[in-house]
């Protein structure tokens, strides 16, 4: 158990920067997940931690011990691979212990850690099986078992529900949170999936090109994204963004849209946003699930509209609006039973107490 | 389960059809048979001649006889050459060269396929590639300068290598090594890099990698490549004509040639026995390893 602090760690390949100065702090038994498109820099991150990749510049420190020098295996972690990389002429007993018979514990003590990690997982009655022979999520399962039993300071895990179909994938997830609950010990987990990401962690961090673009409880992402690309990563269907600007109308602040379509904002946003410059080039977010359909009744702060959808999607639960407003194409959730058809009008609100305004220029959130 | 089973008992007989092959794949199977048989034919000839030949006396071999049958079978060119302690000379020394250049091909290229396809140092991709080139260059190229620097290393040193079994062991690797090596950088390069990673969390050394994860994940390359170096080594027949010529440094091929080969007498039933003993362990190798030879020339070829 302990904590990870990454200072000002740089990657470069050649003339490829790929991590471009990382600061980061992982407490003791936290739960950090880094998301990101591929090439965001997030698995060379995680590979530095492990030690599988050197550092250009910077420190990393495992319970206050800078180890940027230390060879992975000194590191005292554990990593899960994408693709399992369980050993494929060894029994599951066998992957999971390697690292121990390699250290020379006593065998008791092999056995019972085994057993016991084999237990968690719900693998006993496969331990004595060859990798091919198990199913994707028995490996993935393996794998981790390999790595609980060593009993490591940190856990690494490096997309390690990628290879599982979605459903697996669901399973897996709540697997690993469990025994997460059960072991707590210190986790760093990547991954492109920014629902993986929100539903396991205590702490997400994003990253784009290298560098760090917020850190945040995933709560806190969806609902204050600093800046345009987490807006846009985190959430799905993601937020619409549609080019707006400010103006003054009879000493209120409104939001106008298109020519046609301008909304008082609500006094509080109102206040936040009242220095903002009235010629900037604005973008209005709003997540789908805030523009629903107009209900009978207003209420403070959101604004009916009428648009024509282009194309409903049926989710069951909900349905999935799309029309275009100013050149973009904007999402809405909708009750199935509010009567959204494909290529109808239908009146929409869109609820301005949970807007976001963004600088079109520097993607920065106001 | 038990309802299905007394449905099915119960369920009419169907017309059984082998298969649901196409009659384009039929006919493509039937030239294929056609052409292995006639190959197989072609290269049987020769051994079944030569096992022919070994049953007859050298009267009938001589005599005008149709050559394809044995009419006076004996096993006296058996008994003669396998109680020759001559021949029993070629015999051991050919095993011990072949055992000795195995054993120490594999302990070379094992570890170089394994640092050229792993250990990422400066100039490993063109070592690899050099490693390749030397395979290219013809035997018969090497005589001259071989023999040159045996000659030297016997004047600095005193040990004199030529017209000693053992100098074919400095020779055949030179073979044998950067063919292996190739085979086996083909075949680590095939093992997925995380695999060696998950190793090296684990806490193994690289040698550790090497001996507990590569090598058994590896064994069917391995197998094939000590295989190869076996057999190249078995039937070397120029270099050891070159470098021995005192009968008892003789190796099998080359034993053969010149003992059982008077001038211009030929002694057919000892010479065809002599091979086919000597095609013996060769043979008998194939056979026990026959699986993991072909898994090792395919695998490697695709990932996966």
């Amino acid at each position: 158990m302990a904590d990870v602090t990454l200072r000002r760690v740089i990657k470069r390949y050649d003339e490829v920067e790929a991590v471009r100065g990382i600061d980061l702090d992982i407490a003791d038994h936290e739960f950090v997940v880094l998301v990101g498109p591929s090439g965001c820099g997030k698995s060379t991150t995680l590979r530095m931690i492990a030690g599988l990749e050197d550092i250009t510049d910077g420190d990393i420190m495992i319970g206050g011990d800078v180890v940027n020098d230390v060879p992975p295996k000194d590191r005292d972690i554990a990593m899960v691979f994408q693709n399992y990389a369980l050993y494929p002429h060894m029994t599951v007993a066998e992957n999971m212990s390697f690292g121990l018979r390699l250290k020379h514990y006593p065998k008791a003590e092999i056995k019972s850690r085994v057993t016991e990690a084999a237990r968690m997982l719900d693998i006993t009655e496969l331990i004595d099986r060859k990798p091919k022979q198990l199913s994707g999520g028995q490996r993935q399962r393996v794998a981790m078992g390999r790595a609980i039993v060593r009993n490591p300071k940190v856990f690494l895990f490096d997309e390690p529900l990628s290879n599982l179909d979605a459903k697996l994938r669901v399973q897996m997830r709540i697997e690993i949170k469990k025994v997460h609950q059960k072991v707590r010990t210190t986790t760093v987990y990547v991954t492109h999936d920014q629902v993986e990401a929100m539903t396991l962690a205590d702490r997400v961090v994003v990253m784009n090109h290298g560098r760090i673009e917020q850190i945040g409880t995933p709560n806190d992402l969806y609902h204050h994204p600093a800046t345009r690309f987490v807006a846009g990563f985190i959430g799905s269907p993601a937020m619409n963004f549609v080019p707006c600007r400010l103006e003054e109308a009879g000493g209120k602040l409104n939001i106008r849209l298109t020519d046609r379509i301008a909304f008082p904002l609500p006094p509080a946003r109102a206040a936040r946003y009242q220095n903002v410059a009235r010629n900037e080039k604005l973008l209005l977010g709003i997540r789908p699930e805030h523009l629903t359909e107009a209900k009978q009744h207003a209420e403070p702060g959101i604004e009916a509209f009428d648009a024509v959808l282009d194309v409903t999607e049926p989710m069951g639960m909900e349905t999935l609006i799309y029309f275009t407003l100013e050149g973009s194409q904007v999402c809405g959730r909708v009750n199935p039973n509010a009567g959204a058809r494909d290529g109808a009008p239908l009146r929409l609100a869109v609820d301005l107490n949970n807007m976001h305004l963004l600088n079109e220029v520097t993607g920065i959130v106001l | 389960m038990t309802s299905t089973a007394v449905f099915d008992k119960g369920a009419p007989t169907r017309k059984v059809r082998h298969g649901s092959m196409s009659r384009d794949r039929v006919w493509a199977l039937r030239w294929a048979y056609v052409f292995l048989t006639i190959f197989a034919i072609f290269s049987l000839v020769p051994p079944i001649y030569m096992l022919i030949t070994s049953l007859k006396g050298s009267a009938e071999i001589s005599a005008a006889t149709n050559p394809w049958w044995v009419f006076h079978p004996t096993l006296s060119n058996y008994r003669e050459l396998l109680g020759s302690s001559q021949y029993m000379r070629f015999f051991l020394n050919s095993a011990m060269v072949s055992i000795f250049v195995v054993t120490i091909t594999m302990l070379i290229s094992v570890p170089a396929a394994f640092a050229l396809s792993r250990m990422r140092f400066w100039g490993s991709a063109t070592l690899a590639t050099g490693v390749f080139l030397t395979y290219l260059i013809p035997d018969t190229l090497l005589f001259l300068p071989l023999f040159k620097m045996f000659v030297t290393f016997r004047e600095w040193t005193g040990i004199e290598l030529i017209n000693h079994w053992y100098v074919l062991l400095v020779i055949y690797p030179t073979l044998t090594v950067p063919f292996c090596t190739w085979i086996m950088i083909g075949y680590f390069a095939s093992i997925p890099k995380e695999l060696d990673e998950a190793a090296i969390i684990d806490g193994a050394s690289w040698f550790q990698t090497l001996t507990r994860i590569f090598i058994p994940v590896a064994l069917p390359g391995l197998i094939a490549a000590t295989i190869f170096a076996f057999t190249a080594s078995w039937a070397q027949l120029l270099y050891p004509l070159v470098f021995t010529t005192s009968t008892d440094q003789l190796v099998l091929p080359v034993g053969i040639l010149t003992t059982l080969i008077k001038g211009d007498v030929f002694n057919w039933g000892q010479i065809m026995t002599g091979a086919l003993l000597g095609a013996a362990p060769p043979l008998i190798i194939y056979a026990f390893l026959m699986d993991y030879y072909i898994a090792g020339l395919t695998a490697g070829a695709t990932k996966g």
